[in-house]
């Protein structure tokens, strides 16, 4: 990993406390580092500056310099340089920082720049709270509790405007409550250009508006509603669902394509309810695509596998590990994994195919990446199957070598983990051969097969994947899997231990240790210490390889 | 009776003198562009800077040093955008000039493009001034027939165009930035400021001049004279003349150019517009368009003021104020655009700031927090008492409220709507008093309705 | 979007004036609203696509700037000046009296269709308060009188058209 240039780094001074911040850093993160929160609305990290919100109004003051000499004065005193406090307030957000600049965020003036924008903010804020999805996680309610004054000087009318437009498929607008932070508008125009959003009207009859006809839709709209810091957009899905401070939050991943995009899933007692990003500078910033916040509804689909099935009959791990040994004892083994498993769960399966000298494939899942969050490579662990030496090569679409083996009468079994192999196979083919399916929902392959082993999705386990950076990235098991499923790693060990292989840990922490014995590229990495920001490993074994993926936010290939 | 010295209203109401190009020329018009092109362009900048003169769209920032802090160095094009958004209330000078003498203007645009290495112009004018916007487009055609201005100015290399652009009801657009977003094609929401100072990144992220059209005719005349001669008119600081622009309850309301700071308030008031209408008496004036702080007859200012080198002592009434920029921020008001709004004894003040704030809640843009809710905020309070709902704490509110938007808001908006609150409550608190105890006005029958 | 020749000449003649189209989103919207008397959906949207824009950012403009109106208004517009100076001088009576004459009230279209009343902020002509624009014509010292007869002479010239 090529470590970045030191940035030149200057010293500001923030209530006191002095700090070493990159010369040019806004006056908000510098405060961050100083360890203090400077309340904002408007400001994000990821867009363009607004200035509009006024809530992070500071003092500020620069070291006083002799105009002539360029000496410095001197605070007779304090005995150190003056500063030369500005009688005028200054946004935060739009300072940057310079050699020796000061600010105070809890001055007097800075109190009452915060209480004043406050008031002005809640005289026609529709008293919504109770009704409202994003109280818990209302900036408006947390500032005005942290810097606010506590009580309304305001009774006049307040300003009525339509409170329940359906903008898109996704997102639906309440106009009252919106602060008119302008977030959503420079999101909709830097990030996701999709030119959709404006303001109407003037003063305070500013109305956030969709232009009458068009709509919200595109397949990053649910990140205004992330971003926006009241409840004036909101997701339809998520909508009157649940209070979030009954939800618990677990830090998982993208797998939409080999982007690996961190997330938060939300859940409680078992029940998912809403999926949103996971900043991470190096990989997807502060977005996900929305079509990758629906993937949890396969969780509770209809279709779950929920019984382990030998031969149709209800059977017990055991016996199904029994069984498929059973099975393999006369060769002819093929290995269908998934560029959707684990880097963990493809490690076992590569012991295992080695065991049973079985040949592997790899269905490729190839789409459009559209150059922002999704690539090209629709499977999210492509690499992971390169890395933990399931694939030497990258996988070819369809299953057509399989077909081609199956034809010639080579294949007696197929193991498949996780992959319909109809995708690839006739019905005549799967009939050919005995089928061993490790999977989540009922397909055309668990239904031909002999063996059946209902297992998890990756909100029901934990586990890494490895994006297209090569970077190695941890999910986490958000809810329990249903009855009669089994995690995955607990299977596959069994089978393998029972077809005589190597008794493998199926407890992540331990089967890590063999990982990095065993797994070159993962020699310094150990589970429980991975970095929530992923770890990069050396691609270099895998760099002559032609990568499908195009440029997307943070990868060049 | 002070003497006006029309130097930029030479002409204005002159029986016979039209605003075609023949006129303009018989009077000896774009000599002074003729001699400016032979010049070196930063002695033009030069002259502007000795001549002292201040911006007269209402911040009287010294133009010479507007012109200086244009970056030179990006090798983006420089451009000029001419402020013909007249909307400050109280302020009719502009008008004039655009409608009767257009071409003054036009040689005052094409001596600061030149001296500045501009070669695009805009005139942005309000869209209320039709005939205006039609009047110009007829002078600049007139005036690139000519080759005053176009691709060859007066056979030199140097050319300029000039582009009338309408407005269309917005008082923000007059503020620099705002009229640069409106330029644009975009809502005029002004820019904040860092990092957007027009002189560096203005229109179409270009260093830009935004100068107001009085201004430009100074020019012309500074251009003409020399800086130095520019700055003997007036008073230190203070130089040249200004328009001066009296309205409300005058006997002789109209438009008057005097040298700045040699006509006191009352002078102006009392002599050259005749004094109060029959039976009344003053009472309050705004002397710098809406937006400046309100002045009461019968206060005093005492103090020391600087004079040359020299701190002097003043002791004045209201009457013996100068009219000049420094003098007028000294008793806390300001010169502002030189709209001065003239309030008679039948005047109900709540109902004047009622008028005042119902102005600024229409015009705010709407961009920042302060001066959104504020100004609707104040417009509704003082609404709702003069319909009879006044509190006794609603002068004290008024107050708060306008203390915490000036000063926080991104352009000078806020100080403008929040300054004729803040003055009003000062200055007039017994009236707010009395509209909570009575519960409706004092019944003055000689008073309009205002709000 | 049935415009004019000449309108249509204009607005080519007017957008190589900025060096970016986007900024000849107000021009067009003059031109088009003098063209057809108002700013229809079909407008917004055919100047967005002229100019290459989505037509919010039209949609935006329209709603900002209070010359530009969405819908038709009356034959004749009568514009009052209601900001401080001409308050002073009786603005507010002077419309109350062209709402009289036409039976309207601001905002509206008369019954009869000839005008729309309304108040505008200062029209920069204090000193001959209170001012009242008729259309394009601005008219002085416009007190109740005055705008008597001002209505009169609307009135009789929508007559004399009939």
């Amino acid at each position: 990993m090529i470590a970045s240039p030191k940035p030149d780094l200057i010293t500001v001074n923030v209530d006191g406390r002095e700090v070493a911040v990159p010369k040019g850093t806004n006056m908000i993160e510098a405060a961050r580092l100083a360890g203090v929160d400077v309340p904002h609305f408007c400001y994000h990290e990821k867009l363009s500056i607004a200035g509009n919100c006024r809530m992070c109004l500071i003092e500020m003051g620069l070291p006083a310099v002799d105009p002539a000499t360029k000496a410095p004065i001197t605070d007779a005193a304090t005995g150190k340089q003056k500063i030369n406090w500005v009688p005028r307030p200054a946004i935060a957000c739009a300072t940057n920082a310079s050699p020796g600049l000061h600010i105070r965020t809890v001055s007097p003036l800075a109190k009452d720049c915060q209480q004043g924008v406050m008031e002005f903010l809640l005289t026609n804020h529709p008293l919504d709270c109770p009704i409202c999805d994003q109280a818990g996680e209302c900036k408006l309610q947390e500032q005005a509790t942290g810097y606010g004054r506590g009580y309304s000087r305001f009774i006049e009318q307040k300003n009525v405007k339509p409170k329940r437009t359906v903008l898109g498929p996704r997102v639906t607008l309440d106009d009252e409550r919106c602060i008119l932070c302008s977030r959503c508008v420079r999101f909709c125009k830097e990030i996701a250009k999709d030119d959709v959003l404006g303001f109407t009207d003037r003063g305070s009859a500013s109305t956030l508006t969709c232009y009458p006809g068009r709509k919200l839709e595109n397949n990053y709209s649910l990140n205004t509603v992330d971003i926006c810091p009241v409840g004036a957009l909101t997701s339809t899905d998520f909508r009157f669902k649940m209070r979030v401070w009954f939800l618990k939050k677990t830090p998982s991943l993208d797998a939409e394509s080999s982007v690996g995009a961190n997330t938060v899933v939300w859940s409680r007692e078992g029940v998912i309810y809403r999926i949103t990003p996971r900043r991470n500078d190096e990989v997807n910033d502060t977005w996900m695509s929305d079509s990758g916040r629906l993937l949890y509804r396969a969780v509770a689909a209809a279709d779950r596998l929920t019984a382990i099935k030998v031969d149709g009959v209800d059977g017990t791990l055991e016996a199904a590990a029994t069984a498929a040994a059973w099975l393999f004892r006369t060769g002819g083994v093929a290995l269908v994994g998934s560029g959707r498993s684990s880097v963990e769960e493809q490690f076992v399966c590569a012991r295992l195919a080695a065991k049973l000298s079985a040949a592997v494939y790899l269905p490729s899942r190839a789409g459009e990446g559209d150059k922002l969050l999704i690539s090209a490579d629709r499977n999210p662990n492509t690499r992971g199957a390169l890395v933990a030496g399931l694939i030497a090569a990258l996988p070819a679409p369809g299953l057509a070598e399989l077909a081609a083996a199956i034809d010639a009468g080579r294949v007696a079994t197929v193991i498949a983990i996780g992959e319909d192999l109809a995708a690839g196979l006739s019905a005549a083919q799967l009939a050919r051969v005995s089928l061993v399916y490790v999977g989540t929902h009922r397909n055309a392959t668990s239904d031909a097969a002999r063996i059946v082993v209902p297992s998890l999705t990756m909100f029901e386990k934990s586990g890494t994947f490895v994006n297209q950076q090569f970077r190695l990235q941890k999910f986490s098991a958000a809810v329990p899997g249903p009855a009669g499923a089994t995690d995955d790693l607990v299977a596959l060990t069994r089978i393998m231990a029972a077809a005589g292989g190597a008794a493998l840990p199926a407890e992540l922490n331990a089967l890590w240790t063999v990982l990095a014995a065993e797994v070159p590229a993962l020699a310094t990495a150990l589970y429980r210490n991975l970095p929530d920001t992923g770890l990069l490993l050396d691609r270099t074994p895998w760099a002559h390889l032609p990568f499908v993926e195009g440029e997307t936010l943070h990868f060049k290939p | 009776m002070p003497e006006q010295r029309r130097l930029i209203f030479q002409h204005i109401d002159e029986p016979g003198y039209t605003p075609d190009l023949a006129c303009y020329l018989r009077q000896g018009g774009y000599a002074v562009l003729r001699k400016a092109v032979q010049r070196k362009p930063e002695e033009l900048i030069d002259e502007v800077k000795k001549s002292g003169l201040r911006g007269r769209g209402g911040a009287g920032f010294p133009c010479g040093v507007k012109w200086t802090l244009v970056d030179r160095k990006s090798g983006k094009p420089i451009y000029l955008i001419v402020n013909a958004d007249e909307s400050e209330p109280g302020t009719f000078k502009d008008r004039h000039i655009i409608h009767q003498d257009p071409h003054q203007l036009i040689e005052g645009i094409m001596i600061t493009c030149f001296a500045n290495n501009v070669r695009q112009a805009y005139i942005y004018i309000r869209g209320e001034f039709p005939h205006g916007a039609a009047i110009l487009e007829r002078a600049i055609a007139e005036a690139r027939a000519a080759n005053f201005t176009g691709p060859s100015v007066l056979g030199t290399a140097y050319g300029c165009e000039i582009y009338v652009h309408r407005g269309a009801g917005a008082y923000i657009c007059g503020e620099e930035t705002g009229m640069i977003e409106s330029l644009e094609g975009k809502r005029p929401y002004p820019r904040i400021k860092p990092p957007y100072f027009p002189a560096v990144l203005g229109l179409y992220q270009c260093p830009t001049i935004v100068n107001n059209v009085e201004t430009l005719c100074h020019v012309k005349h500074i251009a003409d004279m020399g800086g130095e001669a520019y700055a003997r008119i007036g008073t230190p600081n203070n130089t040249g003349t200004r328009i001066l622009c009296v309205s409300g309850h005058v006997q002789r309301p109209g438009y008057y150019e005097f040298e700045v700071g040699k006509v006191t308030l009352g002078q102006l008031l009392n002599e050259v517009c005749g004094g109060p209408l029959p039976g009344r008496k003053f009472k309050a004036v705004i002397p710098g368009g809406s937006s400046a702080k309100v002045l009461k007859f019968g206060e005093r200012y005492k103090g020391k003021r600087k004079v040359g080198a020299e701190m002097v002592d003043y002791d004045w009434g209201l009457e013996d104020v100068p009219m000049d920029f420094d003098s007028l921020a000294l008793i806390g008001s300001m010169g502002g655009s030189g709209g001065v709004i003239v309030m008679d004894d039948s005047v109900r003040m709540v109902d004047a700031l009622a008028n005042i704030n119902a102005f600024y809640a229409h015009e705010s843009c709407g961009q920042c927090t302060p001066c959104r809710e504020g100004s609707q905020w104040m417009k509704a309070i003082t609404t709702r008492m003069v319909r009879g709902g006044a509190r006794p704490e609603d002068g004290a509110l008024l107050k708060s409220v306008a203390d915490q938007i000036a000063g926080r808001t991104i352009c000078a908006f806020g100080e403008a709507c929040a300054w004729p609150t803040q003055s009003f409550v000062q200055k007039f608190p017994d009236e707010f008093k009395a509209y909570a105890e009575t519960k409706k006005a004092d019944p003055d029958s000689r008073a309009f309705e205002l709000a | 979007m049935n415009l004019k020749p000449a309108t249509l000449a204009r607005i080519e003649e007017v957008i190589p004036h900025y060096p970016v189209k986007r900024s000849a989103a107000l021009p067009l919207l003059h031109l088009v609203q003098e063209d057809q008397g108002y700013v229809a959906p079909e407008a917004i949207e055919w100047i967005a696509a002229k100019l290459e824009l989505p037509p919010i950012a039209i949609l935006e403009l329209v709603t900002f700037y209070p010359m530009f109106r969405q819908k038709p208004i009356g034959r004749r517009h009568i514009k009052v000046c209601r900001t401080l100076s001409c308050a002073l001088m009786g603005a507010y009576r002077t419309c109350q009296e062209f709402e009289k004459h036409f039976n309207t009230y601001r905002g509206e279209v008369s019954p009869d269709g000839e005008v729309t009343i309304e108040f505008v902020e200062c029209l920069a002509s204090c000193g001959t308060a209170p001012v009242v624009m008729i259309d394009d014509e601005l008219h002085e010292k416009v007190d109740p009188a005055r705008a008597c007869q001002l209505a009169v002479k609307i009135s009789a010239e929508a007559a004399n058209r009939k």
